[in-house]
């Protein structure tokens, strides 16, 4: 066995030390946590051998709160106080929400734009946000406690958290926030698909093209991708994020209801009959029939027996609802189904016999079903963390995802036109020009949405956008370009200018489904709870490890590239480095973090020519490797 | 820095699709903000730039009728949004009949026939390339090259549009 490394406490790691860092399959079910171990993608246990994490959260009378199992076993005793499938309600409103079958009370905001839906639980009022925080907490701690780190130690350097293809901007947003209560630095939002598809297709060593057939406990997600020598590029994706195994768990629910014509049902009945639902379902998939024995709360009595005939006859609208997008996205890839090399199913879901039947039938070939579906998600995204992480073992390794879903613009008539269509690969940015339609006019409103409909109606409204401080002109002289900018994680950023003057517009933003700033800051200050001392060591911890990176990748760039400067050049950002190095060893954070800026700025030049000279390298054939040394 | 000059391509219609494709994951290779996660800030957004240039410059190469307008617009001719709709008159009936032919079998949900036109547009489409190579590469007469790369354009468009159509139908 090697000796163990162990730096000194305080002191960062060495550069050529393995980066620690994890992946996170936040699901509407359950939530794993995984990492690179000796080269091999491996899921974290918990002390007691369990792999994954129910994301079930329990507000506690005690005040204290619950995640996983005990929280699980918790929720027909205590529904309204166990949040089960947060994850459906992330960056969504309440009119978004079929909420007859949920137990929880729902808080009504007042504003009428829509705000993300939040639930009244005996703790206060939480969003899906806070309660996906407590989830991803709990893995945190995991992840720490077998690294044999300290709580909340810095020295994870990042998550990669996945999400479904189909999860829209707002969707998007809310998880990162999550992240960020939860005190996790985001390397990278993840596609569940392009994840699965990481782990199946670096563990089979395959090329081709594949499709990822992803029915989690919530989403629906289908991806097709091209595998080329360590190249992961989507063609395209689709889906359906309000389509999963739980939607199976209520079909066969509301059957139940009628079979045993029971009268209506309090909060705690209605999760006892779903759970043992779920139970039937589960199964189903390796016996003949499944009975359902109940005794409610009012004394009646719930008995029946279902076979996988009369279960197949029930959901297979279901199955079918998964064939459209599926469809789409083909033609969308312009493919048919001759092109396809392999059909790999993920997500706890597909182990339904009736879907992979339908699978195979549609693609006339046997799905490829040799990975655990619980476990390829977080297994692939624990290899794009490593890789991100700058371990270098994966160097190879590169993802080209796109965005699901069509961004556009609120034009005349309640009308939306597209500025970047679905399917592209990101990061991508568009720029559109606009103009007044007034004399004198300093200002306009800009209505940002996402879907592929024409009616603004039928569309997700993700923002609204006030353009302010436009110089006054006469009507229709002012050349506004708003660009529109999705990065890898697939969020989108606005910019504006006006370019007869150069003037930057200045934009607010108001995110339809989204927290606020504010918002998020609230939580956060009562999320660290404890005293200012805390708060201020832990903001000093992190304007050290954010400089100490800095300093590390400024040392390496001017190593491999500093005959890319000249002699001035150098020695202003050798200045700049040593002073941000003095400054470090001591214990001021807000001269740490103005520093760290400083040399941010006066290195921008260096990485334009830097950049410059990679591209020019990558083209002229030469390998990288080779040229490091 | 034009979308050729970036994959090291000739600026012509006639491209080596294979070395697009090729210098494309090169390049994404070496920009792609993955790369950069740890880097500085001005090192991810060089390569957020820079990223973003090299998608936009494959999806317009890619494209025969994109790659057709980007080259009028290196010669300063915009052919996608010019007003001027003078196209010959044999286009213009085969516009209005092609049109009309998706109306018919969109109201009749007619899948097939919807699937035989996009068979019968990819045709005509095919041989507009042909055109514009020899127009391009050739000739170098920009002029006739402008009028048929608007052909082109409107036939992607109509196609885009049956598209929609039949994923309407098909579902």
């Amino acid at each position: 066995m090697a000796l163990l490394q162990i730096s000194e406490p305080g002191q960062s790691t060495a550069p050529h030390q393995h980066k620690l860092a994890v992946g996170i399959d936040l699901g509407t079910t359950n939530s794993l946590v995984a990492t690179v171990r000796s080269g091999q993608s491996t899921v974290l246990v918990d002390s007691d051998g369990h792999a994954l994490l129910p994301s079930v959260v329990r507000y506690l009378p005690d005040g204290s709160i619950d995640v996983g199992y005990s929280a699980q076993a918790a929720q027909s005793l205590d529904p309204q106080n166990t949040i089960v499938s947060a994850k459906r309600f992330m960056g969504r409103g309440l009119k978004d929400i079929d909420v007859s079958m949920q137990p929880y009370h729902f808080v009504e905001t007042k504003s009428a734009s829509g705000e993300m839906l939040q639930i009244e639980t005996r703790a206060g009022i939480k969003s899906p946000v806070e309660i996906s925080a407590e989830i991803l907490k709990a893995l945190k701690v995991r992840a720490e406690k077998s690294f044999g780190l300290a709580k909340n130690s810095l020295e994870l350097v990042g998550v990669v958290i996945t999400v479904p293809a189909y999860f829209d901007d707002a969707q998007r947003q809310a998880t990162k926030d999550a992240a960020r209560l939860a005190g996790l630095n985001v390397l990278r939002l993840l596609n569940e698909p392009t994840a699965a598809a990481v782990a199946y297709g670096l563990d089979n060593g395959v090329e081709g093209t594949y499709v990822i057939y992803d029915l989690g406990g919530g989403t629906f997600d289908i991806s097709i991708l091209k595998l080329s020598k360590g190249v992961f590029e989507v063609l395209a994706t689709n889906g359906d994020s309000a389509l999963g195994g739980d939607d199976f768990d209520r079909r066969l629910f509301c059957w139940v209801l009628e079979q045993s014509k029971c009268s209506p049902l309090n909060a705690n009945d209605t999760r006892l009959l779903l759970t043992k639902s779920r139970e039937a379902k589960e199964w189903l998939t390796d016996h003949p029939s499944a009975q359902i024995t109940s005794v409610l709360s009012t004394g009646e009595l719930v008995n029946v027996t279902l076979n996988t005939k009369q279960f197949n006859e029930l959901t297979q609208t279901l199955v079918a609802k998964t064939l459209t997008p599926t469809k789409k996205a083909l033609r969308d890839a312009s493919l048919s189904i001759e092109d396809i090399n392999g059909v790999v199913m993920v997500g706890g879901a597909t182990r339904m016999p009736q879907i992979r039947l339908a699978v195979a039938e549609f693609f006339k070939q046997t799905p490829l079903t040799n990975l655990d579906p619980d476990k390829v998600v977080a297994l692939g995204a624990a290899i794009q963390a490593n890789t991100l992480a700058g371990n270098k073992n994966d160097a190879d390794l590169l993802l080209l995802d796109v965005i699901p879903l069509s961004l556009g613009l609120e034009t005349m008539g309640g009308l939306v036109e597209k500025v970047i269509p679905r399917n592209s690969t990101l990061p991508i940015a568009r720029a559109q020009e606009f103009t007044t339609f007034k004399d004198g006019q300093t200002a306009m409103s800009i209505h940002v949405l996402q879907g592929e409909r024409d009616l603004v109606t039928d569309c997700r409204s993700l923002a609204k956008f006030e353009l302010r401080s436009i110089p006054p002109m006469v009507a229709g002289a002012a050349r506004i370009r708003v660009t529109f900018t999705v990065d890898a994680d697939g969020l989108l950023s606005v910019s504006a200018l006006e370019t007869s003057t150069n003037i930057e517009a200045s934009i607010v933003v108001k995110p339809s489904y989204g927290l606020s700033e504010e918002q998020m800051l609230a939580m956060l200050q009562s999320s660290f709870g404890a005293a200012e001392s805390d708060k201020n060591a832990r903001m000093l911890g992190e304007a050290k490890v954010e400089a100490q990176s800095l300093i590390l990748a400024i040392h390496a760039a001017l190593q491999q590239d500093s005959h890319l400067l000249i002699e001035t050049e150098r020695k202003a950002i050798e200045a700049q480095l040593h002073t941000l190095e003095q400054l470090n060893q001591g214990q001021d954070a807000d001269a740490i973090h103005q520093a760290t800026e400083a040399l941010n700025i006066a290195t921008e030049a260096f990485a334009a020519k830097r950049m410059d000279a990679s591209v020019s390298r990558a083209l002229a054939g030469k390998n990288l490797d080779s040229l490091e040394i | 820095m034009n979308y050729f000059e970036l994959f090291g391509l000739i600026p012509q219609f006639s491209i080596d699709s294979t070395k697009l494709e090729t210098n494309f994951r090169e390049i994404q290779s070496s920009s792609h903000p993955d790369r950069f996660v740890t880097c500085t800030s001005a090192e991810k957004l060089q390569s957020m730039q820079t990223a973003t240039f090299a998608n936009s410059a494959y999806l317009t190469l890619k494209s025969p009728a994109l790659r057709a307008a980007y080259l009028l617009g290196l010669q300063g001719i915009d052919a996608i949004h010019e007003t001027n709709t003078n196209m010959p008159h044999d286009f213009l009936m085969q516009q209005m009949e092609w049109r009309e032919a998706m109306d018919d079998a969109k109201h009749a949900k007619d899948v097939v026939a919807l699937e035989n036109l996009l068979a019968e547009m990819q045709t005509e489409a095919k041989q507009l390339q042909e055109n514009l190579a020899e127009l391009f590469d050739t000739k170098q007469n920009f002029l006739v090259a402008t009028e048929e790369t608007r052909k082109l354009i409107f036939i992607d468009k109509v196609c885009a549009d049956i598209h929609k159509i039949i994923e309407h139908l098909d579902v």
